[in-house]
């Protein structure tokens, strides 16, 4: 059944077959729930080029804002971006390319493609910028724009819980984009808190199908806004 | 007077009901979730992936994979639930979440809303924004009535790139209550104290006023 393990025990077979100029789908919400050892482990292969999809795009010195300080990101596909000053200035100085995607059509986009749906008509920005140049119709007294889907060379996802299936689970909010990100990488790499021999079937969040790789990492999950009350 | 930023999130409170969904935006709309009415549950969504969000965590409580849409750290209430975005924004998208209340740079009569991006200004992304505005059936807008200029925010046409095209119908600003109706902004109530003098004065838009307009009840 070793076609059934797909643990793997170092990043550098994590992110075998990872070249420059792919587009690399990265699963997190801010800094929440990304796969930190593996963002790291690209940035240490060297390769640049890259389309990088991901909700944000880290901070100065954590999550994609590493690859960013070492230019290793041609462009970035993402929702928003406001917490990066190396980000701002790559992007003002047109160093790096932007794709602004709303984060509903962002998730629905990889989630279609990872479901082999080539695009999608959604209202979402209909009669604003980023609807300019694409299809519209209408359908039942309302307008719509055509989206295509999104797929990637890499996915790269951080679970709570994996099994040398592949099973995933996600914790709290950690799940954001992880889930349809695993469905949607030619290779789908997963960095999880926990290694479990098999998980429960009733409970899993990913099947295994979706994942190819899967490595243990340890998280410093830094978090942006700690806000307390007393 | 006009509406201190609490009192504004006190009147959207009221449009508040037992068993509603509410995704609340930054800024003002957050500041609702400390007005709801005694007798009413209702589960707040925030669009990164939770239905059911609590109060900030004391210390002890703080989970860095448990955050809300602006990424603080928060906890969640009894019956709530956790998914992933494209679950999320099925949610927001399909019209299954009861009230979104959110911010604006602009409105205008024809219901357009500005809301992401000034040109020649940094521009962060619209994050769920866009999808919020054209998802949602029931969206209340919250916004000072004017700019730090004296600019008034209530248009008759918007200028800056729009978040959404026609999805605007209620505003609620420092000076009053609006409906938009047939291109018209409908002044429904009118901030205590402030007259409709004052209003139509500082309101770009074509605006709609009955004599007797009410004051709010704040």
């Amino acid at each position: 059944m070793s076609g059934f393990n797909k643990i793997v025990q170092s990043y550098e077979e994590a992110l075998a077959g990872i070249e420059s100029n792919m587009t690399v789908m990265v699963g997190g919400f801010g800094l929440c729930g990304i796969p930190e050892g593996l963002i790291t482990a690209m940035r240490d292969t060297g390769v640049k080029g890259l389309t990088c999809i991901s909700n944000n795009a880290g901070v100065d010195d954590f999550g994609l804002g590493l690859l960013l300080q070492t230019k290793q990101i041609k462009k970035m596909v993402a929702s928003y971006v406001g917490e990066n000053a190396e980000f701002m200035r790559q992007m003002l100085s047109g160093e790096l390319e932007v794709e602004l995607t709303p984060q509903g059509n962002l998730a629905e986009k990889i989630r279609a493609g990872g479901a082999g749906i080539p695009a999608f008509f959604t209202a979402t920005g209909y009669g604003t910028p980023v609807a300019e140049g694409k299809e519209t119709r209408e359908i039942d007294g309302r307008h719509y724009v055509l989206e295509p889907s999104l797929t990637a060379d890499f996915a790269l996802v951080r679970a709570y819980q994996a099994d040398r299936f592949g099973n995933l689970t996600f914790r709290k909010t950690a799940m954001n984009f992880n889930p349809m990100m695993a469905t949607a990488g030619k290779i789908t790499v997963v960095e999880a808190e926990e290694i479990v021999d098999a998980l429960d079937p009733e409970f899993i969040h990913t099947p295994g199908i979706y994942v190819d790789r899967v490595i243990k990492g340890t998280f410093e999950k830094r978090i942006e806004q700690r806000t307390v009350r007393s | 007077m006009a509406l201190s930023r609490e009192q504004m999130a006190a009147r959207v409170a009221k449009e508040l009901k037992d068993g509603y969904y509410v995704n609340l935006g930054i800024g003002i709309p957050t500041l609702v979730a400390n007005y709801i009415p005694e007798g009413i549950d209702v589960m707040l969504q925030s669009e990164n992936g939770l239905l059911g969000m609590g109060a900030f965590p004391t210390e002890d409580e703080v989970d860095p994979d448990l955050i809300n849409a602006g990424k603080q750290t928060v906890t969640t209430v009894k019956g709530a639930s956790f998914f992933n975005s494209a679950e999320s924004f099925a949610m927001i998208r399909g019209g299954h979440v009861d009230l979104t209340v959110l911010g604006a740079f602009e409105v205008d009569i024809q219901g357009n809303i500005a809301s992401w991006m000034i040109p020649g200004k940094l521009v962060k992304g619209m994050g769920g924004a866009m999808d919020l505005v054209a998802g949602a059936d029931n969206i209340i807008v919250t916004m000072m009535h004017a700019d730090k200029y004296g600019n008034s925010k209530l248009l008759p046409l918007c200028e800056l790139p729009l978040t959404g095209a026609g999805c605007i119908k209620k505003v609620l600003t420092d000076l009053g209550y609006f409906e938009i109706e047939n291109g018209a902004f409908v002044l429904k109530e009118r901030a205590p104290g402030v007259s409709v003098q004052e209003i139509r004065e500082k309101t770009a838009g074509k605006l709609i006023a009955a004599d007797d307009v009410p004051e709010m009840e704040v």
